[in-house]
């Protein structure tokens, strides 16, 4: 039989593919194999960098298992007063300002998506527009200062408060979500429009809610430079600004060397350290995402294809 | 639900004529009218609307001292006005051809590479059939996307670090010499953009994939029928399928390309490759608020002209798009 192209239908009943297809479904598993690999090796390699003996990391015997055993990384972290407050600011900062960033959002989104909003058009483009262009960072900076927002807890959580990116994203969910039958038919039962938000679009939409609580949540938990700018004051700086220190700047906490006597030690076990300060960091968020995973495509497709 | 007051329905449909007049003034009451009757929108909208004024708008009203010779004691409206005198001092400088090269070339080497990526890496994993792989692959690579920016970058200084890093080891194994990448200015574009495409590559297939199953199976059935391989079904059923989203995202980031993720930038710099990883945002920060002697007037002017740069992109790249034919922005 000369080589058939397209599928065909076997004696069994089975469809099989053509061999051009076959080859290809082939290559195609080993690129993504490939992938997978590329993807998952460096991370493999910090956790169990983390978990080994700072002398074994620092002569590059850890290839992919943890060498030597080690606790010692986080044990010095939890001990460590800094990274322990980082991570408390971090908690509040990220619980609370999402919170206000979610009913922000809500706020601006619901508004927006009833088609009988007068001036509708005009206050959409007005929260839009500052996706295309902005004053730039030191005006912004200036407006915060003047505010007074310098170095208080705040200055993290209200000015970046609306992610229009976010807003965006909600009033699509909303409008593929919530028919204009439904609203009409409240009204005509007499239902203001703050009666429909709480009593109709709220419950209908908490899957919606969860996935704006969780897209903020990690970008605040993330987040350094804002704090940079604005918090100068150590008490107030959270996980990523304490990180910063350790990872990127090299500082070095005496304290936490205290009990580390050789200059060679000392070294390995700051460097062992940066590995378990990355996983502790990222164990939070990366625990967290597959939960975003289900409910966010889920928004992001409507949001994104219909927006 | 039921209220006693007036059902806003009836009013609202089209079914009773809303009368016109040719005056303005009329046109205004009656404006202010449709206003009132649903002022509990308005009332929603304070709050997000005073956020959006105080810290978007107000900020672009700021961005005058771009024209003046700001100072504190003066404050913004009685500092003195020096017309284009920053500006000029920009272009003049000899940090701005710098500036601009490192910019855009960083800008431009992140869209050519990073953006076909994650649509190949969508494009195959919706050819995989093998339901608990695809889902592992997509786990994955979705995953570093929700790193931090300075866990990224803590990351990518362990792993090439020279004395034990994957890198290091790596050449060690195959007997090459040692490669301090960081402290190789030559290298420093190469490892940003290919550390973002390895840390967001996931992420962004998202959406794509997402498009893909919005195409009607019924067009891949015929294809398989008239005898179609599985590359020309990706060729010519799903492309174009991704065809309107990816021209979207195309001109976002296009327009965009110039805003580059500075907190990496930033994070990735050290003394030896500023020459290469200097740009316009992370010079604004240092020049306004990072420097000895702060100087917010010229840091404002730059980043003005950045912004400007970035609003005549987005706009020009939607007018092309639309002249394509394919779907634009607005």
């Amino acid at each position: 039989m000369t080589a058939i192209r397209r599928p065909f239908r076997r004696t069994d009943g089975a469809i099989k593919d053509s061999r051009g297809d076959r080859i290809f479904s082939t290559l195609n598993y080993v690129f993504l194999s490939i992938i997978l690999i590329i993807i998952l090796y460096p991370l493999i390699y910090t956790v169990s960098a983390s978990f080994s003996a700072p002398s074994a990391v620092i002569t590059g015997r850890v290839t992919l298992f943890p060498v030597d055993f080690s606790l010692v990384g986080y044990q010095k972290i939890f001990e460590h007063p800094t990274l322990v407050k980082g991570m408390l600011n971090s908690i509040f900062y990220t619980v609370v300002g999402s919170a206000v960033s979610v009913v922000l959002t809500m706020l601006a989104a619901y508004p927006l998506t009833r088609k009988d909003l007068p001036g509708r058009r005009f206050l959409t483009v007005l929260f839009f527009f500052p996706m295309l262009f902005s004053g730039g960072l030191i005006p912004f900076y200036l407006v915060v200062r003047d505010l007074g927002l310098v170095n208080t807890r705040w200055a993290v959580i209200i000015p970046t408060a609306l992610s229009v990116w976010n807003l965006i994203i909600t009033i699509s969910f909303l409008r593929a979500s919530i028919p204009e039958e439904l609203y009409e038919a409240a009204q005509i039962d007499g239902c203001s429009d703050i009666g429909f938000l709480l009593k109709v679009v709220l419950p209908l939409a908490k899957a919606l809610l969860a996935v704006l609580f969780l897209v903020y949540a990690v970008a605040q938990w993330n987040q350094y430079f804002i704090s940079l700018i604005f918090q100068t004051n150590p008490d107030l700086a959270p996980l990523q600004l304490v990180l910063r220190n350790i990872l990127v700047l090299n500082k070095v906490d005496l304290g936490m060397m205290a009990d580390v006597k050789r200059m060679a030690d000392q070294q390995a076990l700051q460097e062992q350290l940066k590995f378990s300060s990355i996983v502790v960091a990222s164990v939070p968020v990366l625990l967290l995402y597959p939960f975003v995973q289900r409910y966010f495509v889920q928004g992001l497709t409507i949001g994104a294809i219909k927006g | 639900m039921a209220s006693t007051r007036q059902p806003q329905a009836l009013e609202n449909t089209a079914l009773r004529p809303v009368s016109r007049s040719a005056t303005s003034n009329s046109g205004i009451r009656h404006l202010l009218l449709r206003m009132r009757r649903r002022w509990q929108l308005y009332a929603l909208l304070i709050l997000p609307l005073a956020y959006i004024i105080v810290f978007s708008y107000v900020p672009m009203l700021g961005a005058q001292i771009a024209f003046r010779d700001y100072r504190v004691a003066d404050g913004i409206w009685n500092s003195q006005w020096v017309g284009l005198e920053n500006f000029e001092r920009f272009f003049n400088s000899f940090q701005f051809e710098r500036l601009i090269v490192n910019t855009i070339t960083l800008g431009l080497y992140l869209l050519v590479v990073g953006f076909p990526i994650p649509i190949i890496l969508a494009l195959s994993l919706n050819q995989v059939r093998v339901l608990w792989f695809k889902k592992t692959v997509q786990l994955a690579t979705y995953a570093p996307h929700f790193i931090s920016v300075v866990v990224m970058v803590g990351l990518i200084l362990q792993l090439l670090n020279p004395r034990f890093g994957i890198l290091a080891q790596l050449t060690t194994a195959l007997g090459l010499p040692q490669v301090n990448a960081m402290s190789r200015p030559e290298l420093y574009q190469s490892i940003f953009v290919w550390t973002d495409i390895w840390q967001h590559m996931g992420f962004a297939a998202i959406i794509y994939l997402a498009a893909l199953t919005t195409i009607d199976p019924s067009l891949h059935e015929a294809a398989v029928v008239d005898g179609a391989s599985k590359l020309q079904r990706i060729w010519h059923i799903d492309i174009p399928g991704i065809m309107p989203i990816a021209t979207m995202l195309l001109i976002l980031n296009f327009g965009n390309f110039i805003n580059i993720g500075f907190e990496k930038v930033l994070l990735l710099q050290n003394p030896v490759n500023t020459s290469v990883s200097e740009i316009l945002d992370t010079y604004v920060y240092k020049v306004g608020l990072a420097s000895p002697t702060l100087d917010f007037s010229y840091a404002t002017a730059i980043g003005l002209f950045k912004g400007v740069i970035a609003l005549l992109m987005v706009v020009f790249a939607n007018y092309s798009v639309k002249k394509l034919g394919q779907e634009s922005l607005w």
